[in-house]
This record gives structure tokens, C-alpha cells and sequence, in this order.
């Protein structure tokens, strides 16, 4: 496939290995945090571990949109589809997450609530058209990548005037998740999380830019390689964070030069802009109340904020006990450190939301890579 | 006083008319339709006798039956409809057992109000399918449910067919050592339904690749009669089929991505819909897996069918009390192809 093998090529991928193995020091531990799931998935589908040196370790991050929400947004998601007439419409990895009493989206639209799994915000505007009389709510969440589409469908859904739709709005925000990570007792006090480098991301970054990542490089002299979600990309990336960490350098880099620019999607910043405002705190699941991490509907635009229209109140819900999940997603355990992983919690079964998405550190380490904590018997190449 | 107009009876209206639930009902109504659609279409000697069931002579030896319910949507799809389809299905599971296939059973549920022009346009489309195979539809069925209970029509096939002596394929028969084989491209026939799906309509111009495979296990078979597994790899594609082996034959698998046939629309389309074509259904392969020594031959026979001009080797089983299915990434790593985790998309056969 054109400009999709070329990241992919496994000539090219050896020779970026070579290179980081040579240029690796086997002195010292490369401790790198890829913050996207997106990257988190690439490197397990791909088997990119298998291509690093031992010195090379990577803690998987909490940028995955499912996997931050909190048991009480879900809660909240559930209650709302249960309004007699009414549509909640959401991507699809959000059906899956465990709330409250057992439920989840999936479970409630068993039970009769009128859910939809849509791929765009787009779709929930269409699907409010079509229904004139019935409610639809769009259960909107991710990092900053799913933002702007969800200001253009509010804002299109002005233009439409279209009475009967509204936005759930659960969007975040990735530097103050890193800023959080950096600030964490286990970085700067007890060292339980050794932490010399981000891998940055790549499609948030094409929203945002580069430029918010400077802060963290300078601040805290950890250096940054934004990157593309193709597994050569994130090699690359790789290398590049070697060689600064070797030079003693902590500047934010550019792998993903072929979409993302320091100052990123000017139209799409000012959508956003335009639409939403910073919360003054929001809770993450992992991470816990993180200040100004979040977004909102501005005042201007109420009558399609869902939280205004129909009174939401949050109340934040404590994880199940034996799930490692805040842990995992603030890097300081590994899915295999988790005592319910893969027993009690399955990507069928899951307990915690990193057992739902495919972006998440225990799905992905479920899918892809479990093999690995089994000793296997014979293993001939194929 | 009778003329020939008493005798008249004004035919089924196929252009404009609907099922209602007449149609059902056991009347005359029913019995018009079996005999202007059904009889007509799949027309044969035991449909002729007009029998509740269809009796039949068997040679002695290994019987198989199997049975598939299809309620694909849409019903139309590029390559196919749920008429091929369902006689397709069947005939498929029947053949994975080595078995020639030699007689279908069909039922039908069918919504009220669905057009009676599309129905019989499913019926010819199985009756043309079942001919082409030479496996007629003996016996069959057809309920009606009220409007709202069903979508349209859903169609169950049966079928039966009786195993060549010497020939014994199963699910739990891998050993360590065996190749596994893939007959041709896979995840075709999930992304053509997908392509056509309400929410993520676009343009491919992959077709489904519905097909009857009996005639491609005969000539593997006059190729390799110690074949040890065979199976068509239809929800939850390549990757459910190889795990479900795995666990019944007590072994691990191997397999390389870069060997697995794959065209690059279905590669595109499924990545831009976060799929996996290893978990994209098909419809018209099989996978094999046979002793080393026979594997050359086998895809050499593959090779030279039509529905196998694009069979390759995939991989090799291996020993591994987990049963993995472990894969080389064409990316130089390795990792597991495991269970699919839900589904990945309803309704797709």
C-alpha cells in the first residue's frame, strides 16, 4: 500500500536496529515512555521489542482515550442513554468500558438503551437529523486529535439549528497529562519510575504542534521525539532519543515531520478555541484530579452542552480494587505486574479500561504479546 | 356452468408485490409461492414429488452433515447476495471434512412486507449457485414473521455429503512438524459487506469472495488423501480458524506475515477501519494443514484450481501445551495472533 508499507518495511526496520544497538551504550538504561496508545498498540502488533537492545526499556504511557475515562463519566454516559427516547451516540472502544454495577455501554444497550457506535461526530449530527424527535447525545471524548471534530459538529449543528443535539464533552488534554507524569511522587521523589524520554505523539501533535512539548524538554531536561504511528516511525524515534540522551541533550525533536509543525493546525486550534474552554479540574482514571487537563462547552454554546442540559453531576467512583490499571497508566507497573491480568481480566471479561481498548497496555499486551510470560515448550521459525 | 377462466389462478405479483403473512400460513397462498418460486427455481426430482421430505439412496461409508444460518445484511452485496451465499456456506462445511457434498435442505424466515421481487431474485441466485455445484436443494421450508421480527429474510441450509473411503480430515488431527496452507487472499468477502455497511459506506471495488470449495478439496485431495486439516476461515477469519486448531489438535502454529496473501484494497480499507484482515471474514477459502512431505504437492494442486490460484504456505505447527499462534511480523518481530476479542463486525455471513 502506498505511504503505508514504506513504514512498515522490515529491511529498513533491521538497519534502524543495527543502529541503536550500536549506538546504545550498554553502560547505561534507556528508560522511555511512548505517551500514545496508538504507539503502544504499534509496538506490540509489530513485535518491535524483539528489535531493541537489552538496555532499551519502554513503560507503556496513559495516552489512551478509553483508558483515562473514569468510572463515573461511563456512569454518567449510562445514565443518560437510559432517558426514555433518548440516542447516545459513541465510538466504538467507549461500549465496551466497565462502569458501575457491572455495566458497561454494551450491556445497557442490551437492556434496552438506544446506543450507537458511530466513527465520527459527523454521524451523531446526521443521526440528530434524522430524528427530529428524539433526543441525540454525543458522548464525546479523546485528546486533542478528536477535539476539533466535535467544536465543527456543535458549530455545524448551530448553523443546522438543530434543537435536539448535544455533546457529552469528556475531551483532554495530552500536555497536562505528561506535565502530571513529570510531576508525579514516584519521578521526583521515590525514583520508582525512572523516566529519560517521551516518544511524543503523533497524530495529537498534528493538531497542536510541537511547540507545547518545549516546556517539559527544558523544564524538566527530559528530551522529546514526536513520532508517526508506523512502526519505523516510532524505531526511529527511538534512535533519535538514544542519540540525545547519549549527548546529553533534552530538546523536543521532529520524527513525524511529514504531518506535524511546531505551531500544528492553526483552523483546527481556532475550532476548538472557539467552541471550548478549560475545565478547572478533571479526573483521569490512573492519574486521579488533574487541574486544567480538560475541556468544556463554552457558555455561548449551552444548548448543546449535554452536562447543562440535563443537569449531569459527576461523582467519581473508585476502581476495582485488584486493578493495577492507575498504575499502569501513570508506567510505574507493567500489565504482567497485575494480578487479575489475564485470569480474571480478559479483553471479554476486562476489569480495568486497559484491558478494553486495543490502544490500552494490557489489551495490547494481551493480544500480541502474553506469549512471552509462557514458557513455550518448542518454537521453530516458521 | 365452467369455462377455463374457473381454473385461473392470478400469479404471484414478483414486481410489486410483498410477503405478507399469508405466505406462512399454510394456505393457498404458501403453496403458490413454493410452487412459482421455490419448485420453479430449484426444480428437481424430489422437490417434484412434493414430499414433506426428500428420500434418497446413499452408498455405505462415512456420512456428514453440517448446517449454517445466514442472516447477512445487506442481503445484496458486491459478488454475492445471501442467496449464493447460504448454499455456498454449507457446501463449504460439508467439504471440509473431505465429503462431497450431495444434498441441500433450505429454510426460510422471512419478514412481512419484504418485496417478493427481491426474494426471488435470492431464490435464483441460490437455485444458479446450487446447480453450478451440482448439489440440489432437496427439501426445504419457509415461515413468516410479522414485520419488525426479522430483517428482511433469513435463510438456514443443511446439507449433507458422504466422505471418500481413506479419507479422514479433522480439526484435532494437526501434528507438530505439519504445514499450514491458505488457499487464496484473505478478508475479501468481510470488507465487501463492510464497504456496504450504513455508517462506513466507500467505494472498493473489492468483491466478496463467495464460492463453493468442494471442487478445490477434490483435486487436493486426488493430490494429498493424508490432507490432516481442513477448514474455511469465515467469522473471525484466518486468525479464529488457526486458534480453534490449535486448541483442538493440543499444538502451537507459526505462521509468517508476509506470506499470507492479502490484496492491497482489502489492506487499505481495513486499515482506515482499524481492522485486521487476519479477523476479516471470507467466504470462499480454506485453510489446510498437511504433513510436511505432502505440502509442495498440495499447493502445486491448489495452484492449479481457479479458487486456488493464490494458495501459499503460511506457516508450520509447532509443540506448545498454550496453543499460541504465534507470528513473524513482516516488521522483523514477533507476536501472537490471538482470539478475536467481541466481534468485529455483526452479521457478516
Amino acid at each position: 500500500m502506498k505511504y503505508v508499507d514504506e513504514f512498515r518495511d522490515g529491511a529498513l526496520a533491521r538497519k534502524v536496529a543495527a543502529a541503536i544497538a550500536a549506538e546504545a551504550r550498554p553502560s547505561r538504561r534507556y528508560n522511555l515512555m511512548e505517551f500514545c496508545g496508538g504507539h503502544t498498540h504499534a509496538i506490540s502488533r509489530y513485535g518491535l521489542a524483539d528489535l531493541l537492545p537489552p538496555g532499551i526499556r519502554m513503560i507503556h504511557g496513559p495516552g489512551c482515550p478509553v483508558c483515562v475515562l473514569p468510572i463515573g463519566r461511563i456512569d454518567n454516559a449510562i445514565a443518560l442513554a437510559a432517558s426514555p427516547g433518548l440516542i447516545l451516540c459513541t465510538y466504538a472502544d467507549t461500549m465496551r468500558v466497565p462502569a458501575s454495577k457491572g455495566l458497561s455501554l454494551l450491556k445497557a444497550k442490551a437492556r434496552g438503551a438506544d446506543i450507537r457506535m458511530v466513527y465520527s461526530s459527523a454521524d451523531a449530527v446526521r443521526i440528530a437529523q434524522e430524528h427530529p424527535d428524539r433526543e441525540v447525545v454525543f458522548f464525546a471524548i479523546g485528546f486533542e486529535t478528536t477535539t476539533p471534530p466535535t467544536a465543527v459538529a456543535i458549530l455545524r449543528a448551530q448553523e443546522l439549528s438543530l434543537a435536539n443535539f448535544s455533546v457529552f464533552c469528556n475531551h483532554v488534554l495530552t500536555p497536562a497529562a505528561i506535565g502530571n507524569i513529570l510531576e508525579s511522587k514516584e519521578v521526583r521523589e521515590l525514583g520508582t519510575l525512572p523516566l529519560d524520554g517521551f516518544i511524543g505523539p503523533a497524530h495529537v501533535s498534528t493538531v497542536i504542534g510541537s511547540q507545547p512539548y518545549e516546556y517539559f524538554a527544558e523544564e524538566y531536561q527530559r528530551p522529546v521525539v514526536i513520532a508517526g504511528f508506523e512502526p519505523l516511525d516510532v524505531m526511529q524515534a527511538i534512535l533519535m532519543l538514544v542519540r540525545q540522551l547519549n549527548d546529553g541533550r533534552a530538546e523536543v525533536e521532529n520524527e513525524f515531520t511529514r504531518a506535524v509543525t511546531r505551531d500544528g493546525n492553526a483552523k483546527a486550534k481556532a475550532l476548538v478555541a472557539e467552541v471550548f474552554e478549560l475545565r478547572r479540574s478533571f479526573e483521569w482514571r490512573g492519574l486521579g484530579e488533574v487541574p486544567y487537563s480538560a475541556l468544556k462547552v463554552k457558555a455561548a454554546y449551552a444548548a448543546f452542552d449535554a452536562e447543562a442540559r440535563y443537569g449531569i453531576t459527576y461523582r467519581s467512583v473508585p476502581d476495582n480494587k485488584a486493578c493495577e490499571c492507575g498504575a499502569i497508566l501513570r508506567g510505574v507497573k507493567e500489565p504482567s505486574d497485575c494480578k487479575v491480568f489475564g485470569t480474571v481480566c480478559t479483553p471479554e471479561n476486562p476489569i480495568g479500561s486497559c484491558m478494553v481498548s486495543s490502544e490500552g497496555a494490557c489489551a495490547a499486551h494481551y493480544t500480541y504479546g502474553r506469549w512471552k510470560d509462557a514458557a513455550i515448550v518448542a518454537a521453530a521459525p516458521a | 356452468m365452467s369455462s377455463g377462466r374457473d381454473h385461473y389462478v392470478r400469479p404471484v405479483d414478483f414486481k410489486h408485490g410483498h410477503v405478507d403473512m399469508t405466505h406462512g400460513g399454510g394456505g393457498r397462498a404458501m403453496a403458490q409461492l413454493i410452487d412459482e418460486l421455490f419448485l420453479r427455481e430449484f426444480d428437481n426430482e424430489w422437490l417434484r414429488q412434493g414430499n414433506d421430505q426428500a428420500a434418497f439412496d446413499v452408498s455405505a461409508g462415512r456420512m456428514v452433515m453440517a448446517t449454517d444460518s445466514h442472516v447477512v445484511s445487506p442481503l445484496f452485496f458486491p459478488g454475492g447476495d445471501i442467496g449464493c451465499l447460504s448454499v455456498h456456506g454449507t457446501i463449504n462445511d460439508v467439504a471440509m471434512s473431505g465429503a462431497m457434498p450431495l444434498y441441500l435442505a433450505a429454510g426460510f424466515v422471512l419478514e412481512e412486507g419484504f418485496p417478493l421481487a427481491d426474494l426471488k431474485r435470492i431464490v435464483a441466485s441460490m437455485a444458479a449457485a446450487s446447480r453450478a455445484a451440482h448439489v440440489p436443494v432437496v427439501t426445504g421450508d419457509t415461515k413468516v414473521v410479522e414485520r419488525g421480527k426479522g430483517d428482511g429474510v433469513f435463510i438456514t441450509t443443511t446439507g449433507v455429503g458422504i466422505v471418500p473411503a481413506g479419507i479422514h480430515i479433522a480439526g484435532d488431527r494437526a501434528q507438530p512438524g505439519d504445514r499450514i496452507l491458505v488457499s487464496g487472499t484473505i478478508g475479501d468477502h468481510g470488507v465487501a459487506i463492510m464497504s456496504l455497511r450504513e455508517n462506513l459506506t466507500f467505494e472498493t471495488t473489492i468483491t466478496s469472495d463467495t464460492a463453493a470449495l468442494h471442487g478445490l478439496v477434490a483435486a487436493m485431495i486426488a493430490a494429498a488423501p493424508g490432507i490432516h486439516c481442513l477448514r474455511d476461515p469465515t467469522r473471525g477469519g484466518l486468525a479464529t480458524t488457526l486458534n480453534e486448531l490449535a486448541r483442538q489438535s493440543d499444538c502451537g502454529m507459526v505462521i509468517a506475515e508476509q506470506r499470507i496473501p492479502v490484496q492491497p484494497q482489502v489492506n487499505a480499507a481495513c486499515e482506515f477501519l482499524g481492522l485486521d484482515p487476519l479477523y476479516v471474514a471470507n467466504e470462499g477459502k480454506l485453510v489446510a494443514i498437511c504433513a510436511a512431505a505432502d505440502a509442495d504437492r498440495l499447493l502445486a494442486a491448489m495452484r492449479a484450481h481457479p479458487l486456488g490460484r493464490n494458495a501459499a504456505t503460511i506457516g508450520e505447527v509447532i509443540t506448545d501445551p498454550h496453543h499460541f499462534v504465534q507470528m513473524d511480523t513482516s516488521f522483523g518481530g514477533r507476536r501472537i495472533v490471538d482470539w478475536l476479542t467481541g466481534e468485529q463486525l455483526p452479521r457478516i455471513c
